[in-house]
């Protein structure tokens, strides 16, 4: 019963990472790690005594608690690799703000000259130097 | 000092100011009529942008609050596309008096970043407990990252020469007091020297004042963080001689 819970959700998670990257939901970067705990549940699945092996050769009490370490230090990466992406992401967007704030000023002035422009031709255009 | 202002950029980084800002940049024309004033606007919701620029101020809107951090290295931007020479910070609450501008830029002479400081030995400032506390150890030790003697390194009321807005460009960050302090100390380690000049505070025109006792220990507590992290980080940018961490 055990193994088929494991098989199944294995399968699931593969699946839907591979449907998200399909659909482009998904970057690259991110299924890796996901891709590879699917394939690691599927393993551990398919031949539970590997579980029952590395519990007994790393020193664990019970299968569950090798299960639940391993499982807290994964979350415990996927959270900080995201902290890091959000991170990289903000900073970015900050950039594009700064930039986007600069430009408006810019094409404020020049539709601000354009119309006087337009407004008497025969003008020379003024010098604003900057 | 240099005669033309025409190549310094007036810094005025304001959110929700609308009750000020025009005043503070129909002051800072009045003095130094020769000067470009830059009111960044840090998405407000009020109607800074359009009293700013109806004071006679450029203006850059922000899509959205970045915090003053944001709002410099935008200013900086700015001054460095536009190729000033020379740009100033001052706040928009009014607290710094455009008559100190030309002091302040006057520090510029003997170094790239010149503050304007309050409490040395100029007008009346009064900062007590925690508050206080943080001040004076954020000065002692960027002091020593500065090499020189700095008594108020919070202060916004700041110049910079092109070098210096060269650095803030590439490295300015938005942080809680990354602003003023984590700016000055990737500036100290990348070799740019640092001066400050007296001046004197107003109060401010409207609005809050700042926080209470439990406020200013987190404030202490967030400024001894950031200056930590600040000087353990590495420099950013070309290294000048004598530029050590």
């Amino acid at each position: 019963m055990m193994v088929l819970g494991a098989i199944l959700l294995a399968v699931a998670l593969v699946v839907a990472v591979v449907t998200m990257l399909l659909r482009r939901q998904l970057r690259e970067k991110y299924a890796v790690l996901w891709l590879i705990i699917g394939a690691a549940v599927l393993i551990l699945g398919i031949f539970p005594q590997l579980l029952m092996w590395a519990t007994v050769s790393l020193g664990f009490q019970l299968p569950a608690n090798l299960l639940f370490t391993l499982a807290i230090l994964l979350l415990l990466g996927v959270a900080l690799h995201l902290s890091w992406e959000q991170s990289q992401a903000e900073e970015e967007i900050r950039r594009l703000a700064e930039e986007v704030a600069v430009l408006r000023e810019g094409v404020e002035r020049l539709q601000g000259s354009v119309d006087a422009a337009s407004a008497a031709p025969t003008d020379p255009a003024d010098g604003s130097d900057r | 000092m240099p005669s033309s202002l025409a190549d310094l950029l007036i810094i005025v980084p304001a959110w929700n100011e609308e009750g000020n800002v025009g005043n503070t940049v129909r002051e800072i024309r009045s003095e130094l009529p020769a000067a470009h004033v830059l009111v960044v606007d840090d998405g407000s919701t009020d109607a800074t942008a359009a009293v700013a620029k109806a004071a006679g101020a450029r203006v850059l809107v922000l899509p959205f609050n970045l915090g003053v951090g944001g709002a410099m290295r935008a200013g900086y931007v700015f001054a460095q596309r536009h190729g000033f020479a020379r740009a100033i910070q001052v706040d928009a609450d009014g607290q710094h008096n455009p008559r100190d501008i030309v002091s302040v830029l006057e520090g510029l002479d003997r170094a790239d970043i010149s503050i304007g400081a309050r409490f040395a030995e100029v007008g009346e400032f009064s900062a007590r407990g925690p508050r206080r506390w943080a001040m004076v150890f954020l000065a002692s030790i960027l002091s020593r990252v500065a090499k020189t003697r700095l008594t108020d390194v919070t202060s916004g009321f700041r110049a910079a020469n092109r070098h210096a807005i060269d650095q803030y460009v590439r490295y300015y960050p938005a942080e809680y007091l990354g602003d003023t302090i984590d700016s000055l100390v990737a500036a100290a380690h990348v070799g740019l020297t640092v001066t400050q000049v007296p001046v004197a505070m107003r109060p401010r025109q409207g609005g809050r004042p700042s926080q209470g006792a439990l406020g200013s220990t987190i404030y202490l507590l967030r400024s001894v963080f950031a200056l930590m992290l600040a000087i353990m980080r590495r420099p950013t940018g070309p290294t000048s001689p004598g530029a050590r961490a």
